[in-house]
């Protein structure tokens, strides 16, 4: 029987409640309520005027060809990223975990590039790419590959995934680790006293079990490579060549910090608010119901 | 030893406040760092020294988009600076914004120090005056984009390094021939845009957009789909496909092959010089930028790209005062006679100019005094005077994307350059509706 516990009165929950509904509200809804507002205006970059367009700023961007595009573009970076930082942190917490000497060692240096801020990522990553001077180039061309990134959309987009991945690995690793520590040994034991091979085992019993983990990590995941990577693009591609690398979040950022263009900027983020929320909404509805807790 | 120089420290400490509380102070928002950032705050000091009732104190606040950006959201806090460095490319961005800043002529009319427009380079000067001849933004660091050549590769290669470079003729000659001669990497370029459309419309006297660039008005279009332009981009697209040209980014990331000795050619910015003369060990000279035979009125005036200072609105009619009287002092011959020396940046008064000269600079440094006479051989007409386009930041991006196209050999020069046309139009008009 599930046990419910209550408060008396509302005074106390409401205490409770308050700072994370107040951290909320200032950081959360009252940008979004701007950006809703101000997405309606073309304002000039002093805020001296505002001049209202109604839905003006969404016809002019939605009638764009290059900014649609742009959509397919952040969808195929988005999964990339996900997948990349996932399946690898996933495969390292699995051998970390088999570790029985000098896990903590490999555990902490797993963990360092996540301390490394985007913008910082991408501008070792471009030290290494360089075209003419980056160490990974020069063997390549070594190998008799001429890597080009700054004309070569395959391979820009190619390092730009790597260089968000990255970070990302540790923290995934983090949460991979802990589920997979959190998973009992017996039922694992009994797997394998019954002559289930590692993969049966993996299969069967220790991913269905880490599914709660895996769910959590592909939802922020996905808002990661949605919300934070423009430090990336913007240091390594500038979301070329061509329009390549242009994911949603890069334009949102450049026109709106760099070329000064408030208006459009805005309805850019209200765009991408709909949907990373409509995506989330789904995840939750078609995906968790594969998820055991 | 330590404590002396506590002692020290501790005495100038009280030393400088004290001057600062007698004193009114002059916020000056900037964008340099390095040798730049030295040569600024030397300007600085020498100011404050010269006099005692006002202290000029300077920031860095990023790079020039990021100055730019920090100068506006000040702005909106209340909390601007008096003086702001903005880069040609927001010049209509602040030209637009008439209640957030003071032009300069106003400024230096009320405060009374000693100012002369004119002796300012034409060339310069054009880019922030309007069309009336009232100078909104005094010019700070200009430049102008040059030929760069490593006569060791040229050698190398079998070729003469003294060969005549003035044309995109010859150039494509001396490519073939490097080409031929083995070299990797015959040509390489900064700043696509700026070097190969905005300054090759100018240098050929044909418009890059309407109503004189963008000064007669906010209903300007691109025009850089003209023949002449498409024709040196097919040209430049070829030489890609043959790599006779190699692309290497957006912005002077090709300044790093050539200062490696890695490359023959190299269009860059007269500023380049300085860095250049330091890293390359190689022998090199300074051309002027190549211009194709019989096409427009070529050679006619190449135009500037760099910084000028915006005075924003807001402040005391005192603080106005120990503005003008810093720019006066910005704008004498000898400040930017040294700047000049110093940087390679244009000297952008003709008495600077003049004075370098005198001073034996030009003889003792070949070269440098290519920029100026490219600045300077003609009167700038309507399609030389610069550039005021609105979102201009964006619309580069735009040409950027287009010229990769055809480097990669996905589209050709024609279509490429109808392309930016049509899509930084829809900025231009956009920029117009937000400023009408």
């Amino acid at each position: 029987m599930e046990k419910r516990v209550t408060f008396k009165g509302w005074l106390l929950p409401m205490c409770l409640l308050m700072p994370q509904i107040i951290i909320t509200a200032v950081f959360f809804f009252y940008p979004a309520g701007q950006a809703i507002y101000q997405s309606l205006f073309i304002p000039d970059p002093f805020g001296l005027s505002m001049r209202w367009v109604g839905l003006g700023n969404f016809e002019y961007l939605l009638g764009d060809p290059y900014y649609r595009a742009s959509f397919v573009t952040t969808a195929v970076f988005s999964l990339l990223v996900t997948v990349t930082s996932m399946g690898f942190a996933l495969y390292l917490a699995v051998l970390a975990d088999r570790l029985i000497k000098g896990s903590g060692v490999y555990r902490t240096l797993l963990i360092w590039p996540y301390a490394v801020a985007p913008a910082v990522a991408g501008v070792l990553w471009l030290f290494m790419f360089n075209t003419r001077v980056g160490v990974v180039s020069w063997y390549l061309g070594l190998l008799g590959y001429d890597w080009n990134h700054v004309l070569n959309e395959a391979e820009a987009m190619g390092l730009v995934v790597v260089a968000s991945s990255w970070g990302r690995v540790s923290y995934n690793f983090l949460f991979f680790l802990a589920g997979l520590q959190a998973i009992p040994k017996s039922v694992i034991e009994a797997a394998a006293i019954d002559g289930a091979r590692f993969w049966t085992r993996f299969r069967t019993i220790v991913f269905p079990l880490l599914s709660p983990t895996t769910f959590f990590l592909l939802v922020v995941n996905i808002v990661y490579a949605f919300f934070e990577t423009f430090g990336v693009i913007h240091t390594i591609t500038s979301g070329g060549p061509q329009q390549a690398t242009t994911i949603l979040v890069y334009k949102v950022f450049s026109d709106g910090f760099v070329s000064q263009d408030l208006g459009s900027s805005a309805a850019q983020s209200v765009i991408l608010l709909v949907i990373v929320g409509a995506l989330t909404i789904v995840q939750f509805k078609f995906i968790e119901r594969r998820v055991h807790y | 030893m330590k404590i002396r120089t506590l002692l020290g420290a501790f005495a100038s400490t009280i030393a400088l406040s004290s001057n600062a509380y007698a004193a009114t102070e002059i916020q000056w928002w900037h964008a340099f760092t390095g040798r730049l950032g030295e040569l600024l705050a030397e300007q600085i000091e020498e100011f404050n020294a010269s006099q005692s009732d006002f202290v000029v104190v300077g920031s860095h606040k990023g790079n020039y988009s990021e100055t730019l950006n920090a100068g506006i959201a000040a702005f909106r806090a209340g909390e601007q600076p008096h003086i702001l460095m903005v880069f040609e490319v927001g010049t209509a961005t602040m030209m637009a914004a008439k209640g957030a800043i003071n032009p300069v002529y106003e400024v230096m009319a009320e405060g009374g120090a000693p100012f002369d427009p004119d002796a300012y380079m034409g060339a310069v000067k054009g880019y922030y005056t309007t069309t009336d001849g009232d100078m909104l933004s005094l010019p700070y660091n200009s430049s102008t984009p040059v030929l760069y050549v490593n006569r060791d590769a040229f050698t190398a290669a079998g070729l003469d390094p003294d060969m005549d470079l003035s044309t995109w003729q010859n150039v494509g000659e001396a490519l073939d021939g490097l080409k031929a001669g083995g070299e990797d990497c015959p040509l390489v370029t900064a700043w696509q845009s700026w070097v190969h459309l905005e300054n090759m419309s100018a240098w050929h006297d044909v418009p890059f957009a309407s109503k004189e660039n963008g000064f007669a008005g906010l209903d300007t279009e691109l025009m850089l789909n003209g023949p002449v332009q498409v024709a040196h981009i097919e040209a430049m697209g070829q030489w890609a496909k043959d790599a006779k040209f190699i692309y290497t980014g957006r912005r002077n990331e090709g300044g790093a092959n050539f200062r490696a000795g890695e490359c023959a050619l190299f269009t860059e910015s007269s500023a380049g010089y300085a860095g250049v003369k330091a890293e390359a060990k190689f022998d090199f000279d300074i051309r002027s930028l190549p211009y194709w035979e019989g096409a427009g009125n070529a050679p006619q005036n190449t135009i500037i790209g760099g910084s000028s200072l915006w005075v924003m609105a807001g402040h005391d009619a005192e603080e106005y005062k120990g503005v003008s009287q810093f720019l006066s002092f910005l704008s004498s011959s000898d400040v930017q006679a040294k700047w000049h020396q110093n940087t390679g940046y244009l000297p952008i008064t003709t008495e600077a100019a003049e004075q370098t000269k005198a001073e034996g600079f030009y003889d003792a440094n070949p070269g440098t005094e290519i920029a100026g006479m490219q600045m300077t051989g003609k009167a700038p007409t309507g399609n030389s005077k610069g550039l005021r386009l609105g979102s201009f930041d964006q619309i580069r991006g735009i040409i950027d994307e287009e010229l990769e196209a055809v480097w990669a050999g996905d589209k050709d020069a024609q279509t490429a350059l109808d392309s930016a046309k049509e899509r930084g139009d829809a900025l231009l008009r956009r920029f117009e509706q937000a400023n009408r």
